[in-house]
């Protein structure tokens, strides 16, 4: 006997007959007849029909009955929800039930039904239920609670229902914990800001405890709250991971990713010298592997997050090659995932090793497994320098094999192998070019093309390859059109005389006949190279290229940071935070890695400074960007770009006269050559290091390396982080304020902790309170490469156009490189604007002290500073504020000051100073009263450091 | 939390879902069925699907689509776990987890999916609750319902629900006490062209059948516990006393449960049992080839290996393949191009092998890929690592219970390249 008999239907009409029997008397026959609705409901029919009939049925003792009847009203009771009120009644009534099963039944029911005028209803039982002496009844109401705030959200604030929630983070039930905490992170989902998960140490102990003894689905739901909190000092994130660490050995794989989540996040906070940060490290390799041999789509989320573990602390699994190995039965999603992990662990140790199982992959069946195994046979050529000879003599055999795309995939990768060691390789160039004519792939063609250009001197007959392309031109794609030219071009510089016709007709096949700008514009500037000066032409087309970075397709570090504290969700499978997929746009809150903070002193090492007190420090002053957009909208710092008019006469002209000079009435009258290396010039090779590289990222955002000495100067403050790299699409900014002999300058340190090479950059600022504006333009000489970092003064006037800013010393900069322009906004010490000549008369200063109105002086305290008269007085005049008369009046000094700023503000001031007390008072007077507040901060700032 | 579920058959029919939430259309499947096209082979459906609105995390089991939709940021973990613990249901209740099977228990099927999550929550997903919630479909229990009309929807609160011990019910009575214990391992391997061992490792699992009354507190002891590094437990586990003493201690559920499941790697530990002498070669411009494969013991430790069968998954342009088997026999499939040879036991006097000759079609280019080798064996009474059991003891119980372990070797993912 099975339920199937209840599909079968009558000719009658199914829904007629149905109510027939939910009317029968009989409770057996009503019973069939539910079970018969329940099943076309599964299947999608629409039974809605026989609402009435069915609610009927409710009022019974018999579980079973109830329990069907509850599910066919949480399927339709939207669509009816008149009629749904009909059952209010005997939910309320159940919810008073002896029996804790119905109380919660009717309670988790009562919360699917999605109907605004029962959720009023629902109020009261859930209040009660939520305190019901049952844990079982209780756990149940916690989920209600979720529920009914994706219903009204308002009304569950209303009614107090979040507090109560929190309330039962501290039931004795760990069932009823875990529940509430899932609760809770449902609806702080959608509530981003509500700080409704409050964590401190006590109930961080509690969901310790709740952690142990409650199922595992509870348990991945504590462990994702626990990955949101922040743990005070190395000492309790220590203690967190020992109690988590056990997790790590649960079957439920879901539980075991969770653990290692919460672990790789506070495993920042701990000193690697800790024995414990060895032993963590070393638990966790472990369970990771042992995902791998669980169920296919298991294995694929793992994967996806061993990939970003492996790139965040590749030492966790530098050993576990080989599980890392593919099996031919495996599914593609997994054998991609894999591949792409081997190339990431690949290293001299186990080369050997990887190299022998790419190249039996690349003689798979799979055409995208296959791909994606010849290429990362060239990535590990690249990565690992020692293999390169052995992965290029794999490379060309299987060019041998002459199977398609084995071979272009070989070719694509040979260039970037070209590119990396210079000058090896190239005896293979003649292998390579007997594969031509199989090459029917963009990329394919584009490399190839990219290697007949570039060794041009060595292959004999370059001209009649190149010329073979040549004849399809405008079939081809543009990344081979654009390769094509730039080859000839690269050709034409070094054989110049046979292949003049050639490069004439390319130009013109990219300037005239074609409508694609980027290619037109290549080719006028080409052009225009060739025919102004052939010298420059070669060392802008000739010029040797930077070397290509190891690894090509890492995270960016800073959202790495961040995917890594989402481990286990979503993001960490789509390599993106939550804010670029999450629907909807809610708020989602960007998650950090915790600083790492030594509990104490001792162990604190000067890398390991607390990174996040600079940035507390900083008061929060970023303008909107629309207060900005007025004055930095005309940041044209880029080169002038003005692209040669287009007329049909002159083209006509450059067809007539190609090396003669012609071009230029072509071209207009532009001032300026263009000869110069301003156009697509590439960068030279081996960039200049002017910084120190700067090593791991969170440790160094307090630079005290910055050895700027005080000599005579005033005051600097440290380093501060302006820009954290978050915010400015990798480009991290810190810098100072300087003044030194008379000139006022802005020490910059720009790191790029982005992936790609930072070029163009480009500063200005903001209209301010005193008319700081640079003095010269931010020189950058070198491109910034990735994790390097650059040091740069800029020097700084006080001529720029004035705004009042509010505070009086906020400065909003813009800087712009080549990705895009970033905006912040910085502080900085009224002391740089301290002018030299700022010591005034004496006879000048009595009358002007008189001379200021009383309302406009100013008192402050200076505290906790133990020197004396003598030293202040140096130390102050270092910054130039200047002691004009010194007085002991009954025991106490009195120092009697003055000081210009930069716009001619004087500043008088007298300190009075008892000796033997840590306390200055400060008397200020100055006709513009408001800069008295900064002046005193300047003091203190002075005298504290 | 997991918003709904549909399940799919391979032929693409949306036969049963199921909401927690809202209602999702049944039209968010069109993304999966896309997906599912453009995978070609079932197994290939990548397991996580966007859509713009939801996510679809999907498995495949028993030919079966579990797809769930998903809306807002869930661990895919969590849900791919939680819909294997749907099929395992599925499969406990019903002793298969197949369409027909899922559709003759629909309504059943309904009360389960309606316990097992609340508003996508986990509710009760251990079976030993389900089952005391829902009863299992017997037919005896069907012939009694009808009579008596009681339902098999029980009524109590099941007491493992809050306990600590969640997965095991009171009052439980066996008039027979019995423990056993199933020491399993599997070898996963892959084997290169020359016979030597590219990788290798063991994963064994300990599954038990526990039918003992009453609360008994069980600690398994082995003779050299070391071997098990990488372990994971069954949460009734102590995992201090293990971490401490290297002695599994734990309240066992009622039933089958797998009490651990581990993972031997470093090689020298994992021997090989057998070998597989080959030549697969296939001739320059001439539609035929010659296979011929040896299978013969080797590191067996004295055991007999027996179950054997090979598995090929041929290049496509084999059109058929003519052989002759010493032992057992041989079917070629010319559709999927898989051959599957099914061998028996080894005897080491006479090595069981299988040559022929293969066609291939004609003009095609000679296959690039080499095929390779897939096989199953099976030892009994034997744990290939070397893992024994050295005593079970039982407390908080006064009877004497019967006692049982047993050995078993397979090849899991046993791959010999060509």
């Amino acid at each position: 006997m099975t339920d199937s008999k209840y599909f079968t239907t009558t000719k009658k009409g199914e829904i007629f007959e149905l109510k027939a029997e939910l009317n029968s008397d009989k409770k057996e026959k009503k019973k069939e007849a539910v079970k018969k609705v329940i099943a076309s409901m599964t299947v999608g029919k629409d039974v809605s029909a026989l609402f009435p009939d069915v609610v009927n049925c409710m009022q019974t003792d018999n579980l079973e009955l109830k329990k069907l009847v509850y599910l066919y009203l949480m399927n339709y009771a939207k669509s009816q929800p008149d009629m749904a009120i009909m059952a209010v009644n005997t939910f309320v009534k159940d919810c008073e039930d002896p029996n804790p099963l119905i109380r919660a039944l009717a309670v988790r029911t009562m919360g699917c039904i999605r109907v605004d005028k029962i959720t009023e209803y629902l109020c009261e039982p859930l209040r009660k239920c939520l305190k019901d002496e049952d844990p079982y009844v209780r756990k149940t109401a916690a989920v209600c609670v979720a529920k009914l705030h994706d219903i009204n959200a308002q009304l569950v604030e209303d009614q107090g229902f979040l507090d109560t929630l929190k309330d039962l983070i501290s039931d004795s039930n760990p069932m009823v914990v875990a529940n509430a905490v899932a609760a809770l992170s449902e609806i702080a989902e959608s509530h981003p800001s509500s700080n409704l998960l409050d964590l401190n140490p006590q109930s961080i102990n509690k969901l310790l405890t709740a952690l142990n003894e409650c199922t595992e689905w509870g348990q991945i739901f504590i462990l994702d709250c626990l990955a949101n909190y922040t743990p005070k000092d190395d000492r309790e994130a220590q203690s967190i991971c020992e109690r988590v660490t056990p997790r790590l050995s649960h079957a439920n794989s879901a539980v075991v990713l969770s653990a290692v989540k919460v672990l790789m996040k506070f495993m920042e906070m701990l000193s690697k010298d800790l024995d414990y940060y060895g032993t963590l490290l070393k638990k966790l390799a472990p369970p990771l592997v042992t995902l791998l041999s669980a169920e296919p789509e298991l294995q694929y989320v793992a994967l996806r997050n061993i990939n970003l573990i492996v790139q965040k602390r590749p030492e966790i699994l530098k050993h576990e090659m080989k599980v890392f190995f593919v099996k031919y039965n495996d599914p593609i999603y997994v054998k991609l995932e894999k591949l792409d992990i081997m190339i990431r662990l690949a290293s001299q140790a186990n080369i050997a090793q990887v190299l022998a199982e790419l190249k039996e992959y690349a003689t798979e069946v799979d055409v995208d497994f296959v791909r994606k195994a010849v290429r990362a046979i060239g990535r590990c050529a690249i990565k690992v320098e020692q293999s390169a000879e052995r992965c290029v003599s794999t490379l060309l055999d299987l060019i041998q094999t002459k199977v398609n795309y084995v071979v272009q995939e070989a070719i694509v990768v040979i260039k970037d192998i070209f590119r990396k060691y210079p000058n090896k390789y190239e005896s293979v160039i003649a292998t390579l070019c007997e594969n031509l004519d199989s090459l029917d792939e963009p990329e394919a063609r584009a490399a190839m093309i990219w290697i007949v250009g570039e060794y041009a001197e060595r292959i004999d007959n370059a001209d009649e390859l190149l010329e073979s392309f040549l004849e399809g031109f405008h079939d081809e794609s543009t990344q081979v059109q654009l390769q094509l030219l730039t080859a000839i071009v690269k050709l034409f510089l070094k054989k110049p005389t046979e292949t003049q016709e050639l490069v004439q007709q390319v130009l013109s096949l990219a300037t005239q006949d074609s409508d694609n700008p980027d290619l037109r514009d290549r080719g006028y500037i080409y052009w225009r190279l060739l025919s102004t000066d052939p010298v420059a032409a070669k060392e802008v087309v000739l010029a040797e290229k930077p070397l290509i970075s190891e690894e090509t397709d890492l995270i960016e570090p800073t959202l790495l940071d961040e995917l890594i504290c989402y481990i286990g969700t979503l993001a960490s499978v789509y390599h993106k935070p939550p804010s670029a997929f999450v629907e909807g746009g809610r708020g989602v809150v960007h998650k950090s890695l915790p600083p790492r903070t030594a509990s104490n002193e001792s162990t604190e090492s000067p890398e390991t400074a607390p990174a996040g007190a600079p940035t507390a420090e900083q008061p929060d002053v970023i303008p909107t960007q629309g207060d900005l957009l007025g004055d930095l909208l005309n940041l044209d710092l880029g080169p002038p770009v003005s692209g040669p008019p287009l007329t049909t006469s002159s083209v006509q002209m450059g067809a007539v006269d190609l090396l003669g000079g012609g071009l230029d009435s072509l071209m207009g009258d532009e001032p300026e050559g263009i000869g110069d290396t301003n156009f697509g010039a590439p960068p030279p090779a081996a960039p200049a290091r002017l910084g120190a590289p700067i090593g791991s990222g969170l440790s160094d955002l307090f630079d005290l390396t910055s050895g700027v000495g005080t000599l005579s100067g005033s005051y600097v403050p440290p380093k501060a982080v302006w820009l954290p790299a978050m915010k400015a699409k990798g480009l991290e900014i810190s810098g100072t304020f300087m003044r030194q002999v008379g000139s006022i300058s802005m020490d910059l340190q720009l790191t790029n902790k982005a992936l790609q090479v930072m070029t163009d950059f480009a500063i200005q600022f903001n209209r301010n309170s005193f008319g700081l504006a640079p003095a010269a333009p931010l020189q950058v000489h070198a491109p910034l490469s990735p994790n390097q970092t650059v040091e740069i003064s800029l020097p700084l006037n006080t001529v720029g156009s004035v705004m009042k800013m509010d505070p009086l010393n906020n400065l909003q900069v813009a800087v712009k490189n080549n990705i895009d322009i970033f905006y912040f906004s910085t502080l900085y010490p009224l002391h740089i604007l301290f002018v030299e000549d700022g010591k005034m008369d004496r006879q000048m200063f009595l009358a002007t002290w008189k001379d200021i109105p009383n309302e406009n002086e100013a008192q402050f305290q200076i505290r906790d500073c133990s020197l004396n008269a003598e030293a202040v007085s140096t130390k102050l005049q270092n910054s130039n504020i200047f002691t004009i008369a010194k007085r002991n009046v009954e025991g106490q000094d009195m120092l009697y000051q003055s000081l210009k700023l930069t716009n001619g503000i004087w500043v008088l001031a007298e300190l009075r100073i008892q000796p033997g007390s840590p306390s200055f008072t400060l008397s200020l007077k100055c006709r513009a009263p408001e800069v008295s507040q900064h002046v005193y901060q300047a003091y203190e700032t002075i005298l504290k450091n | 939390m997991i918003h709904s579920l549909f399940l799919i058959n391979c032929s693409g029919d949306i036969f049963l879902e199921k909401h927690w939430k809202s209602v999702v259309s049944q039209s968010v499947c069109d993304y999966f069925f896309e997906a599912q096209e453009k995978a070609a082979d079932v197994e290939n459906v990548p397991p996580v699907i966007s859509t713009p609105h939801h996510y679809l995390i999907s498995i495949y089991r028993d030919k079966l689509f579990f797809v769930s939709v998903i809306q807002t940021e869930v661990p895919p973990l969590f849900v791919i776990e939680f819909l294997h613990r749907v099929a395992d249901t599925f499969q406990d209740y019903f002793g298969e987890c197949s369409e027909a099977a899922i559709k003759d228990n629909v309504v059943i099927v309904y009360e389960l999916l309606e316990e097992m999550l609340d508003n996508g929550f986990p509710l009760a997903t251990e079976s030993n609750i389900l089952k005391e919630l829902i009863k299992p479909p017997t037919i005896l229990r069907s012939v009694v319902n009808s009579i008596t009309g009681s339902s098999n929807v029980g009524d109590t609160l099941p007491t493992g629900q809050l306990s600590n011990i969640p997965w095991r019910r009171a009052g439980v009575k066996y008039t027979n006490n019995e423990a056993y214990f199933d020491v399993v391992e599997e070898i996963d391997a892959i084997i290169d062209k020359s016979g030597s061992t590219v990788f290798a490792e063991i994963q064994g699992v300990i599954d038990a059948c526990i039918k003992l009354s009453g609360m008994p507190d069980l600690s398994l002891s082995f003779m050299n516990p070391r071997l098990l590094d990488d372990v994971s437990f069954h949460p009734c586990i102590r995992f201090k006393r293990w971490e401490s003493e290297r002695v599994l201690s734990f309240i066992p559920p009622d039933g089958n449960f797998r009490l651990i499941s581990y993972r031997v790697s470093s090689q020298n530990l994992v021997a090989i049992p057998v070998y597989v002498k080959h030549s697969i070669s296939f001739k320059e411009n001439s539609s035929c080839g010659r296979f011929d494969i040896t299978i013969g013991p080797k590191q067996n430790m004295g055991k007999t290996i027996e179950g054997i069968t090979v598995t090929v998954h041929m290049p496509k342009v084999v059109l058929n393949m003519n052989l002759t088997p010493t032992q057992g026999s041989y079917t070629f499939d010319p559709v999927t191009k898989i051959l599957t040879w099914d061998v028996g036991k080894i005897t080491p006097q006479k090595l069981p092998s299988l040559k022929g000759l293969v066609n291939l079609q004609s003009g095609a280019p000679k296959p690039e890929e080499n095929p390779s080798l897939n096989i199953q064996f099976k030892i009994q009474q034997l744990a290939i690592s070397g893992l024994k059991v050295n005593r079970l003891d039982m407390y908080g119980e006064k009877y004497k219970p019967f006692k049982g372990v047993k050995y078993v070797t397979k090849a899991g993912k046993f791959q010999v390249r060509t």
